[in-house]
């Protein structure tokens, strides 16, 4: 009979053989039909991972969607979306778990297909290993080097080369030898140091987790033998303390903990420690945790820290250690990996979120971008969709940050949209540019407010989009008319006028677009910290560029006027003739016509020209304005 | 007996599998012995990594959601996500509350447990019923568990999340569980009408959680994604966490039904002819609305018991779930309605 002693004991020491194993993250990547999703499918199969019904689910799906005439298909094991096993390709990265008596294996099995490269980025950016799957028909294709490049650009220092299909050309020594110096050179090119190289068929179970007795002029171990010893421990070289603020605890008065995971180092109290950006100094006084204080943490113990002093810490702050502190910095050389259909705009606003802390970002320049499948580099004005580009990045605030090569979660920052909020981008952080620290502000002693004062007005700016032809430079020259008589002191910037001079050298392309908007907008802000009301009248047809413009401004300082007045009166006025020559397709990208105009959601001020006069509607701004006058 | 330590599976004759190829066993005595201490050292825990990245992910919510909230569904995982809450933290109490939404068929045990817990921790517990459901009269015997599931546990979780503009929801799924799961991101986003989009998932790097949504969108949040069945056991024994003694084997009144064992949980489960509750001993694998839960027999009536029959166990977990056994891809259309 058994006890529960018996048992408990032996539970005990599984756990304690559990413990030590060690964790391996992995990505399977390849071109379609290597074969990826058959030797994950072997691998779970080998291992005895699936159980009964999932044994019994997949008999019947592989006689119903299989492509191996109604043997078993392991590929279907793996390829979870209805819209995969219809179409026979992965699309999405899919997570699988397993483990042997060495090691615990979490994989993420990769899609091929250049359009789902962001979803094989996904799976990347948290593998320590990649097993990259060839054909041994076929050698190394584009997708080949494409999935090794991204796996070089997002860090993965060790690739198992699966030459697979060894089965089809007969076993041949010389084609398996061929290929892995073939694939050397690539993976020596791209920086990857570790590559090993396995002969196997997934679809046979040769040389996957046994050795294959066909291959007897290979002696290296199978597949997963080579998973279960390879080392991927890498310890961050010469990173100090590292932990971004997650969460400031405050439960009552007498308490103030900075909650975080170490990622880099490692800390004891009383330690001396320095937070950035502010470069507030303290000692590290308690590492507390629901276990009891800790004598030290170490790397990735998520851990809440109390100083011996009382520093103003918020979230996304980094607490690091005074002796090795990182850089702080507001303008980057980054590589980006852009994700989302609409393509990359320079000038336009981004949020970017590093660690714990999300801040403005705008890409200042594509130094170029890389064809990610010949990595050739190329001249570019934008990003399109799983393109890589080398750009500087300037943020809104300094922070403190890591080489990705150096500490990757002080490096890796992702790009959300503003509008969709979608996560457009990933990236890593290279170094930083230097020009942030020789721009200084000039300190002035006259500052908005006197300038303000002495004009005896609040300055502001009143911002007037809409369609051409809309009537927004009438209404707004009405406005300023009357301002100007009732002694207000004003100027108006008019799109047509700064296109002339400011912003001749500009197209209206939609990156020219972004850059006409952000040039008018720093000289509406520099007029309005002269203490004038500006009266901007641009079509500015994109809610993203307005919101850029409203966020250099203080609260209350901007008012969107929106000169709402129907496509068909604009295009039936046409004053200056250019609804024809649109229709007529000899003006490209105009707005309305074939290029959007994205109305503003919540104006201030909102004018419906088809109902009212324009004096009526230059009162209406005038009185949301100055009030009732 | 002594128990073997061995990994699951591990001794499962091959000639199980029916299609005639054998497979190959893993060899696992390769340099077994040799495995450095350096690869030991260099590498925290497995439990010990996930736990560390569950409790970002939790801090990452209370942090960068407005009204963020935690499914509680009483069984282990909730139990864990719990315990991580807890931890997470701590000295704080947890700054999210706990959502139950309760199909009025829970197994009793499991709503004392529910009510003890909260008081314990000190979380705030919102309980939600379909109330409309309730009204029709809609339950698992009269309209079978497709309807049920449903209205009762689909429609209500849409109907709490709308009622407390939640943005955010933890849930405690994994993804070994299941197909779809195994593709889902952590954060995982939902439009205002709750539905998945599982072909144009947001890109997820690294432990960089996109939190943006516009209002009425939310997230569902799923802090255990890379555990696996056995790592929630093993981190329930090693951290002592309580579970309902429901999961343990016990003499329960059942009756065999369609192929499953059914506990007789209250008087409002009608007996079909013939049908007459036997006292067995049985324990859960996973704890829901009791007639659609299938028991197993079992004589493990403590922890490690559990863990060890795990070990050698054939079946997944979700088999036990009546509403899994329907045409493939099922749970993908079921998450794609808004079911968690």
């Amino acid at each position: 009979m058994r006890t529960e002693h018996d048992a408990s004991t032996a539970i005990d020491t599984y756990l304690q053989q559990h413990e030590t194993k060690s964790l391996l993250r992995f990505i399977t990547c390849g071109s379609v039909d290597d074969g990826k999703s058959t030797l994950l499918g072997r691998l779970l199969y080998d291992s005895k991972l699936l159980f009964d019904d999932q044994l019994a689910a997949l008999k019947g799906d592989s006689l119903r969607h299989g492509t191996q005439n109604g043997e078993l298909d392991f590929a279907l094991l793996v390829d979870g979306l209805s819209a995969e096993r219809e179409q026979g390709i992965t699309i999405d990265v899919a997570y699988r778990f397993f483990s042997t008596e060495r090691r615990k294996f979490i994989v993420a099995d990769c899609p091929g297909h250049e359009q789902y490269t962001r979803n094989m980025a996904t799976g990347a950016s948290t593998a320590d290993l990649a097993v990259v799957l060839v054909d041994a028909r076929k050698g190394l294709l584009t997708q080949t080097r494409r999935h090794t490049y991204i796996c070089g650009l997002l860090g993965i220092r060790h690739v198992l080369l699966a030459v697979n299909k060894m089965d089809l050309v007969d076993y041949s020594e010389d084609v398996f030898h061929a290929i892995e110096a073939d694939y050397r050179e690539l993976a020596d090119s791209m920086g990857i140091a570790q590559v090993s190289a396995v002969p196997l068929s997934a679809l046979r179970g040769e040389n996957v987790s046994s050795r294959s007795d066909c291959i007897d002029w290979y002696d290296g171990p199978s597949l997963l033998e080579h998973l279960e010893t390879v080392q991927v421990a890498h310890v961050a070289d010469d990173v100090g303390f590292r932990l971004p603020v997650q969460w400031v605890c405050r439960p009552d008065q007498n308490f103030r903990g900075y909650a975080g995971h170490v990622v880099a180092g490692s800390i004891a109290p009383g330690d001396e420690v320095v937070v950035l950006p502010s470069g507030a100094r303290s000692r590290v006084a308690r590492i507390v945790t629901a276990a009891g204080d800790l004598p030290r943490a170490g790397l990735g113990d998520p851990v809440t820290l109390t100083l011996t002093d009382e520093r103003d810490i918020s979230r996304g702050d980094v607490i690091a250690a005074a002796a090795q502190p990182p850089q702080a910095a507001d303008q980057f050389a980054a590589h980006l990996l852009w994700m989302d259909e609409a393509p990359l705009l320079p000038g336009r606003s981004y949020g970017l979120k590093i660690g714990a802390r999300t801040v403005s970002a705008q890409i200042t320049e594509i130094k170029h971008k890389v064809d990610v499948n010949t990595q050739e580099a190329l001249a570019a004005k934008r990003l399109e969709l799983n393109e890589v580009g080398y750009c500087n990045i300037s943020l809104d605030h300094a922070i403190a940050f890591e080489s990705y090569a150096h500490c990757r979660e002080m490096g890796a920052f992702i790009l959300i949209d503003r509008q969709s909020n979608n996560t457009v981008a990933a990236g890593t952080l290279n170094f930083a540019l230097r020009r942030a620290d020789n721009i200084h502000w000039q300190h002035m002693d006259v500052d908005r407010m006197a300038r303000a004062r002495i004009k005896g007005q609040a300055p502001a700016c009143l911002w007037f989009t809409g369609l051409s032809g809309s009537g927004k430079s009438t209404v707004a020259n009405l406005v300023e008319k009357r301002l100007h008589a009732l002694g207000y002191h004003t100027y108006m910037l008019d799109g047509d006028n700064v296109r002339h001079g400011l912003n001749r050298d500009l197209g209206f392309t939609d990156e020219d677009r972004v850059e006409n908007i952000r040039r008018v907008a720093e000289v509406a802000k520099l007029m309005v910290d002269a203490g004038l009301i500006v009266l901007v009248s641009f079509i500015s047809p994109f809610r993203s560029e307005r919101r850029m413009a409203r966020d250099l401004f203080a609260e209350g300082e901007f008012s969107e006027v929106f000169m709402d007045t129907p496509l068909a009166i604009c295009e039936q006025r046409d004053a200056k003739g250019l609804y024809a020559k649109a229709r007529a397709g000899e003006i490209r990208n105009f707005t309305g016509i074939d290029s959007p105009y994205e109305s503003p959601e919540h104006p201030e001020v909102h004018l419906h020209a088809a109902e009212r006069s324009a004096e009526a509607m230059a009162q209406q701004v005038v009185e949301a304005l100055v009030g009732q006058s | 007996m002594g128990v073997s330590c061995r990994l699951p599976h591990m001794d499962k004759s091959a000639g199980h599998y029916a299609n005639g190829a054998a497979p190959t066993r893993i060899r696992t005595d390769i340099n077994g012995s040799n495995m450095t201490n350096f690869d030991a050292l260099a590498h925290a825990s497995h439990l010990k990594h996930l736990e560390s990245e569950s409790i970002h992910i939790l801090r990452e919510v209370a942090a960068e959601f407005r009204n963020p909230v935690m499914m509680y569904s009483i069984g282990k995982d909730s139990s864990v996500l719990l315990h991580l809450l807890q931890k997470a933290f701590y000295p704080a109490p947890p700054p999210i509350p706990l959502l139950h939404v309760d199909t009025t068929w829970k197994f009793r045990e499991m709503i004392a447990f529910r009510d003890r817990r909260a008081q314990e921790t000190g979380c705030r517990l919102i309980v939600h019923i379909n109330q409309d459901g309730v009204a029709q009269g809609i339950g698992p015997f009269a309209h079978g568990a497709t309807v049920h599931t449903d209205v009762m546990k689909t429609q209500a979780l849409k109907q709490a999340l709308d009622k407390y503009k939640f943005d955010a929801a933890i849930g405690g799924a994994r993804r070994d569980e299941e197909k779809s799961r195994a593709k889902e991101r952590v954060f995982s986003f939902r439009n205002a009408q709750h539905r998945w989009d599982p072909k144009s998932q947001r890109p997820e790097l690294w432990n960089l959680y996109n939190a943006r949504i516009a209002k009425g969108e939310s997230v569902r949040v799923f802090p255990l994604s890379n555990w696996t069945e056995l790592d929630i056991w093993l981190y329930i024994y090693r951290e002592k966490i309580e579970v309902p003694s429901l999961y343990l084997a016990a003499e329960r009144p059942v009756v065999e039904r369609d192929g499953a064992l059914i506990m007789v949980d209250d008087e409002r489960m009608p007996l079909r002819p013939g049908e007459i509750p036997q006292m067995r001993k049985v324990r859960f694998r996973t704890l829901g609305c009791y007639p659609l839960t299938g028991a197993i027999e079992s004589e493990a009536d403590t922890l490690p018991a559990v863990i060890q029959e795990m070990l050698v166990a054939r079946t997944s977990e979700r088999q036990g779930r009546v509403i899994d056994h329907d045409p493939s891809a099922s749970m993908e259309k079921k998450k794609q309605e808004g079911y968690f």
